[in-house]
C-alpha cells in the first residue's frame, strides 16, 4: 500500500467507547458499546469514509477522535502526541487542531451570529487578537469555499444563506485554524442532490490543495468513491471491513458490506420492477450485541457453530481486512 | 444600526407596541420632569411636610377639574404673595419724618358656587423697634367696601379672616366668610360672583422697615391632583413615585431576569451536583413565603426601597422561572452549533456567555419588560402594607395614607384613584410591549 | 388498456400562499395524471413546491392561502367542487390519504402505536373498537410490523418500524392512492430498501397508486411508473419511468439526473450552478433559464408543454 510511505497522523489502537447505562438516573444498568474495539492509522493527507447505518457507532467513534467523548479504553495518537485523556486546556487545544464538518448546517451555525462573526470565533479562542488579521483570514476563507463576493456573504445571518451556502460556512469554519484532519459528519445528506456534489467537491479540493486528512462519515455507499481512498464499514461498534475504496465498491467481501451495496439503489427505472435481497431484522442493540459475528443473525451465508461462537478478527483477504469467518 | 431601525419598523407594526411605547413614553416623560424640577432633596423635604411647608394648601382638596364634573362649582384654591408679584400690586410712598405707606392690592374674580373654608394672611416685616401698622379692608363686586381688621404687625404674623372674633362682631356673624362673599341685603346662600378685592395699607415708622403679606385662600378644590390629610400636594408622590416605580421595576426585572438565566445555563452547562444544587434550592425557594419574608425584612431590619429590591431581588431568582430557562438551555446545549463551538476549543465560560445565553435573549427580553409592572405592584403593594420607603413619596404610600384615612368612605376617591390610574398605565404600557415583542421574538406567534 | 385506467388527473392546479412580501407561487399551474395502480414521482429540490402539490390535492391549507384554483380529477370527479364536509367525508384520507413528511417523528410519544394507526379507521369508517384492532393487525401484515407491536409506544421502536406505522396509518382506511412525502430520507439505505420493498408489495398485493414526492432521484426509481419534475411551482417534464431515467428530456432534468453520484457506474457526477429562483417572484418566461446551458432567446417567454412521443416537456428545444 502506498500509504506507508507516509508518516500516522492519527493513530487509534483497540478503542472502546461505552456509555453507562443507569436505571432511575442511578445504579449500573449495563453498557451501550458503541465503538468496541476499533484499530487504525490514518495517514496526513489520507481520506478515509467510515459508513455504516445509524447506531453503528461511527458518530461515537468520531466525537471520540474529536475529544468530545471519552475513550473507555484503548489509545489515539495524534501527531504522535497520545491524546487519549487529556483534559481541561490541554484537551481544548487538542478540539482545537481537527475541522469538524457536521451534518445539519443550519442547526450548527449559532442563529444569532453573522456569518463573519460565525468564522471569527475560532481564531478569537485559539488567540489571534488583532481584528485585522482575523477579518484577513476570515476573507481568505470565504474566498476558499467560495461564498463571493465576500463582501455580500460577511454580515449575512444563517437564516438568509440556502443549504449549500450554510454548508460552506461551516467548511470555511472547519479549516479557517488550518487544521491537518477534518472530520466530515455526513456532510450532504441534508442537502439537495444538485448541491451535494458542489459540496463534496469543494471539499475534495480543499483536501487535494491542503494535503488535508479527510474523516468522511457516511451511510451512503454512492458518494464514498468519489470522496475516499480507503473505506472503513462499521457494523454494531466494530468495523467489519477495510479496503480501498475501488476495490470495496466493486468487490465487497464482508456480506454486510455486500448487502449494503445491494440495497443503494442507482437510478434505473428496472429498480422499480423488483423486490430487493436484504438481509432480515435489524443491527443489534448494543447494549448486549450478540456473541460472536455481530452480523450473524442477520446473515445470509452463516457458518453454523462457527459464527456465533467466536468473534471474527481482521482477516487478509486480497487487499481487504475483513473481519468474517468465510475468509479464513 | 439598521437592525435597529428595522425592528423598531417591525415594532411598530403592531399596535399593541404603540399603545406600549407610548404609554412607557409618558411615565418616562413623567420621571424625567420629576427629576428636573423637583431636586431628590427637595422632593424628600415636601413629602417629610409640616404645616410650615404646607401652610398655604387645604386639607382633603380634591383636584380642580372636578370642577369639570360638576355643575356647582367648588372655589380652587390659589395663594399669591407680594414679593412675587403674581397679580398683586404694591405701592410704596414715602412719608415725613421716616415713615412711609405701603399699599398692597389683590383684585381677583370669584365665580364659585361654594364658599372657600379659610382666607388667610401672612405678614412678614422688618423693623428696627416700631412696628408697622396694618389696615384690611375687603371690597365686594358691588363696591361695598367692609374694614376686616386694623392692627400692629410682628416681624411674621398670621391673620385668620374666619377666626378673628372682632370681625364677627362687627359683621354680627360667626360665619365670617359667608358675609364676605353676599351682598350684606341678599338672603341668598351662595356666593355672588365677581371681581373682589382685598387691600392692604401699612405704615412703617423707621427708614428700612418693610412688609409683605402673602394672600391664601383656601378653597376646597386644589391644584391639579388634590391634597391629602397633611395638606400635601399630591403631584408630588405622583410625579416624584414615577422614577421610583419604574427604576424600582425595571431594576427588579433586569436583576432577576439575568440573574435567573446566567445561574439556569451555568447549572444546564455543568450539570452533575452544581445543577443540582440549583434545582433544590429553588424547589426549597419556591415554597418560601415570599411576601412574609418581605415583610419581615421590612418590619425588623429596614423598609429602605434599596433593601426591599435587593431582597426581592434575591428571592425572584430561584423562581419557576429558572426551570422554563434550564429546559430551554438543555435544548440548546445539545444542539449542534454548541458541539461544534466545543470541537473548535471554546472555554465553558464562553460557551455560556456568548453560545447559550444569546439564544435566550428573544425568550428574555418579553418575559422581562412583561415582569417590570410585577415589580411595580410588588413595591406598591408593600407601601399600602405599611412597609414603604419611609423617606421617598410613592404611589403606594399615596394609597396607604389614603386608605388609613378612609378617603373612599369619606368619598375621596381621587385620592385613591390617582395612583391607581398610574399604576395601571404601567401595567398596560410594559404588558402591552411585552406582547408585540414576544411577537417579534418568537416569529410563532406571528401572523404570516 | 381497453378501458379508461384513468385514477387521477391534475389540470391547472394552483395554490399561492400570501406573506407579508407578496404572493409564494408554491404551486403554479401543475398538470399530470395518474393511472390506477401506479406510482408517479415527483421529483423536486427542497423550495420548489411539491409539499405543497400533496397539500393541494389533499387540500390541507395554511391559513394565508391567496389563490386556490384548478380541477383535481378523482376517478372523473372534479374534487375541487366538493364542499369542504363532503371533501372530508369522501376524499380525505376514505379515497386519498398521506405518509407526511417526517411522519415517524410525528407519532403521539404517549399513546400506543395501534391505536394511533386505529385512530382514521374508526374516524373515517366508524369501524368498533374490536373490528379496528383486527384491521390495525391485518395492516401491519401489510407493512410488515410484527402483530404484538400494536401494544408498544413509538419510543420502542426503530425508525423503521415507525415509517412502516405511519405508513399503515395511511393504508388502514384502504384508499385507492397514497401520497408519499419524503418517506425514506432520514432512513438508513438498508431501512430504505425494505420500505420500498414494503411499498411495492402493497401495489401489487393491494393494487394502490401512490404519488411519491422526493428530492431523491436514485430511491425513487424504487417506485416509479412515471416521473414529473417540478422546478420553482411548475411542473417541467412528466415522463415515463423507463424513458426517463434512461435519458431525461428538459435540460433541469438532464442536469438533475448528471448530479447523482452512482455506485455501480464511473461516470462523474455534476453539479447545477446556481439558484432556483425565489417562488415570491420568479422569472418570466421560463424559470430554469438563468442556470440553463442551452437556453436562447425564446426562453424568455413562457415555454409552451411540448408533447415529445407521450413525454411533456415544459422547453421551447421541443417546440418545431
Amino acid at each position: 500500500m502506498t500509504d506507508k510511505q507516509r508518516d500516522v497522523l492519527l493513530s487509534i489502537q483497540d478503542l472502546h467507547v461505552w456509555f453507562e447505562l443507569r436505571r432511575f438516573g442511578f445504579g449500573h444498568a449495563g453498557y451501550v458499546k458503541a465503538v468496541d474495539g476499533v484499530t487504525f492509522d490514518l495517514h496526513y493527507g489520507e481520506t478515509i469514509a467510515i459508513v455504516g447505518e445509524s447506531g453503528c457507532g461511527k458518530s461515537s467513534l468520531m466525537k471520540t477522535i474529536l475529544g468530545l467523548n471519552k475513550p473507555t479504553r484503548g489509545a489515539i495518537k495524534f501527531e504522535n502526541l497520545d491524546v487519549g485523556t487529556p483534559e481541561g486546556e490541554a484537551l481544548r487545544q487538542y478540539r482545537a487542531k481537527i475541522g469538524y464538518v457536521q451534518q445539519d448546517p443550519f442547526g450548527a451555525l449559532a442563529p444569532f451570529m453573522n456569518v463573519q462573526r460565525i468564522l471569527e470565533e475560532p481564531l478569537i479562542i485559539n488567540g489571534v487578537k488583532d481584528p485585522v488579521e482575523r477579518e484577513r483570514r476570515v476573507r481568505k476563507v470565504m474566498e476558499e469555499v467560495k461564498l463571493t463576493p465576500v463582501d455580500d456573504f460577511l454580515h449575512k445571518f444563517p437564516h438568509m444563506l440556502s443549504g449549500g451556502q450554510q454548508q460552506r460556512v461551516v467548511i470555511a469554519r472547519a479549516i479557517i485554524l488550518e487544521p491537518k484532519l477534518v472530520v466530515a459528519d455526513e456532510p450532504v445528506s441534508m442537502l439537495d442532490a444538485s448541491v451535494r456534489v458542489e459540496i463534496l467537491k469543494l471539499l475534495r479540493g480543499l483536501q487535494e490543495k491542503y494535503k488535508l486528512a479527510v474523516i468522511y462519515i457516511t451511510h451512503d455507499l454512492s458518494t464514498v468513491r468519489y470522496f475516499s481512498e480507503r473505506v472503513f464499514v462499521m457494523y454494531a461498534g466494530n468495523v467489519v471491513e477495510k479496503a480501498p475504496v475501488g476495490s470495496l465498491v466493486h468487490n465487497p467481501k464482508h456480506p454486510y458490506t455486500v448487502a449494503l451495496k445491494d440495497a443503494t439503489a442507482d437510478p434505473d427505472a428496472n429498480n422499480a420492477l423488483t423486490y430487493r435481497e436484504l438481509p432480515p431484522g435489524e443491527p443489534p442493540s448494543l447494549v448486549k450485541p450478540p456473541p460472536g459475528c455481530r452480523f450473524h443473525p442477520r446473515c445470509p451465508r452463516r457458518i453454523e457453530n462457527l459464527c456465533e461462537v467466536e468473534e471474527p478478527y481482521d482477516i487478509q483477504a486480497d487487499d481487504h481486512l475483513v473481519a468474517c469467518w468465510l475468509y479464513k | 444600526m439598521s437592525a435597529l431601525i428595522k425592528s423598531t419598523r417591525d415594532l411598530l407594526r403592531y399596535p399593541s407596541a404603540i399603545i406600549g411605547l407610548l404609554s412607557i413614553g409618558a411615565l418616562l416623560a413623567i420621571s424625567a420632569y420629576a427629576l428636573v424640577t423637583i431636586p431628590y432633596s427637595e422632593a424628600t423635604r415636601l413629602w417629610r411636610g409640616g404645616e410650615d411647608v404646607w401652610y398655604q394648601n387645604p386639607k382633603y382638596a380634591p383636584p380642580a377639574w372636578m370642577n369639570f364634573f360638576s355643575n356647582e362649582k367648588q372655589p380652587v384654591s390659589f395663594a399669591v404673595s407680594s414679593k412675587e408679584g403674581g397679580g398683586m400690586t404694591k405701592t410704596v410712598t414715602v412719608g415725613e419724618q421716616n415713615t412711609s405707606t405701603i399699599l398692597i392690592t389683590y383684585s381677583f374674580d370669584y365665580a364659585y358656587d361654594k364658599f372657600p373654608q379659610e382666607l388667610i394672611l401672612y405678614f412678614k416685616s422688618s423693623f428696627q423697634d416700631k412696628l408697622p401698622f396694618v389696615s384690611v379692608a375687603w371690597i365686594t363686586p358691588s363696591g361695598e367696601r367692609i374694614r376686616i381688621a386694623d392692627l400692629a404687625v410682628d416681624r411674621t404674623q398670621t391673620f385668620r379672616i374666619s377666626q378673628d372674633q372682632k370681625l364677627q362682631k362687627r359683621l354680627k356673624t360667626e360665619d365670617v366668610l359667608p358675609a364676605l362673599f353676599v351682598e350684606p341685603k341678599s338672603e341668598s346662600a351662595s356666593p355672588v360672583k365677581g371681581t373682589y378685592q382685598i387691600e392692604i395699607s401699612a405704615v412703617t415708622f423707621e427708614p428700612d422697615a418693610d412688609v409683605d403679606v402673602e394672600f391664601v385662600m383656601h378653597g376646597t378644590l386644589y391644584g391639579p391632583a388634590g391634597t391629602d390629610q397633611y395638606r400635601r400636594d399630591l403631584m408630588l408622590p405622583l410625579l416624584w413615585g414615577t422614577p421610583i416605580a419604574l427604576a424600582f421595576g425595571l431594576l427588579a426585572a433586569l436583576g432577576t431576569s439575568l440573574l435567573t438565566m446566567i445561574i439556569a445555563a451555568i447549572g444546564s452547562w455543568y450539570g452533575g451536583w452544581i445543577d443540582e444544587l440549583i434545582q433544590r434550592i429553588t424547589e426549597i425557594n419556591l415554597v418560601l413565603p415570599f411576601l412574609a419574608i418581605l415583610i419581615m425584612v421590612g418590619t425588623f431590619y429596614s423598609r429602605s426601597i434599596w433593601v426591599i429590591l435587593g431582597v426581592t431581588v434575591l428571592l425572584s431568582i430561584f423562581s419557576g422561572q429558572i426551570k422554563t430557562y434550564r429546559a430551554v438551555f438543555m435544548q440548546s446545549k445539545v444542539s449542534p452549533y454548541i458541539e461544534a463551538a466545543r470541537a473548535y476549543g471554546t472555554t465553558d465560560r464562553r460557551i455560556i456567555f456568548s453560545y447559550l445565553i444569546p439564544r435566550m435573549i428573544p425568550l428574555l427580553i418579553p418575559a422581562l419588560v412583561s415582569s417590570v409592572p410585577t415589580f411595580v405592584f410588588l413595591e406598591a403593594s408593600l407601601a399600602v402594607l405599611g412597609l414603604g420607603d419611609p423617606v421617598l413619596p410613592t404611589w403606594g404610600k399615596v394609597i396607604e395614607n389614603a386608605f388609613a384615612d378612609g378617603a373612599l368612605y369619606r368619598g375621596l376617591y381621587y385620592w385613591v384613584l390617582e395612583p391607581a390610574v398610574l399604576l395601571m398605565l404601567t401595567g398596560l404600557g410594559f404588558a402591552m410591549l411585552g406582547f408585540a415583542l414576544d411577537r417579534i421574538f418568537n416569529p410563532r406567534l406571528r401572523d404570516i | 388498456m381497453f378501458q379508461n385506467n384513468n385514477l387521477l388527473r391534475i389540470e391547472d392546479l394552483v395554490l399561492h400562499f400570501g406573506t407579508t412580501r407578496g404572493a409564494v407561487q408554491a404551486v403554479d399551474k401543475v398538470n399530470f395524471d395518474l393511472d390506477s395502480n401506479h406510482a408517479v414521482v415527483v421529483l423536486g429540490e427542497s423550495g420548489c413546491g411539491k409539499s405543497s402539490l400533496a397539500k393541494a390535492i389533499l387540500r390541507l391549507l395554511p391559513r394565508n392561502v391567496v389563490s386556490y384554483s384548478g380541477h383535481v380529477y378523482l376517478d372523473g370527479n372534479d374534487i375541487m367542487q366538493l364542499d369542504e364536509e363532503e371533501f372530508r367525508q369522501n376524499i380525505r384520507w376514505a379515497s386519498i390519504s398521506m405518509v407526511p413528511q417526517a411522519a415517524m417523528n410525528a407519532l403521539n410519544p404517549v399513546i400506543r402505536v395501534g391505536d394511533q394507526v386505529a385512530e382514521p379507521a374508526i374516524v373515517h369508517l366508524g369501524v368498533s373498537k374490536n373490528d379496528a384492532v383486527a384491521l390495525v393487525k391485518k395492516m401491519f401484515q401489510h407493512v410488515g410490523v410484527p402483530e404484538d407491536f400494536i401494544t408498544r409506544y413509538p419510543f420502542e421502536l426503530s425508525g423503521g418500524m415507525r415509517q412502516r406505522v405511519a405508513i399503515a396509518m395511511a393504508l388502514v382506511t384502504s384508499p385507492n392512492l397514497i401520497i408519499l412525502d419524503e418517506p425514506t430520507s432520514a432512513l438508513d439505505v438498508l431501512t430504505q430498501a425494505s420500505i420500498f420493498n414494503v411499498l411495492k408489495r402493497l401495489k401489487s398485493e393491494l393494487g394502490i397508486s401512490f404519488i411519491l414526492i422526493t428530492h431523491d432521484i436514485a430511491t425513487s426509481s424504487e417506485l416509479a411508473d412515471r416521473v414529473a419534475v417540478m422546478y420553482a411551482g411548475q411542473i417541467v417534464e412528466v415522463s415515463d419511468a423507463h424513458r426517463f431515467f434512461a435519458e431525461p428530456l428538459h435540460p433541469y432534468s438532464r442536469m438533475l439526473m448528471a448530479s447523482v453520484p452512482r455506485l455501480r457506474a464511473d461516470t462523474e457526477p455534476e453539479f447545477i450552478i446556481g439558484q432556483p429562483p425565489s417562488l415570491l417572484n420568479p422569472p418570466k418566461g421560463c424559470r430554469f433559464a438563468d442556470r440553463c446551458p442551452r437556453r436562447f432567446e425564446k426562453c424568455s417567454e413562457e415555454p409552451p408543454v411540448a408533447n415529445v412521443d407521450g413525454i411533456k416537456v415544459k422547453c421551447w428545444l421541443y417546440t418545431s
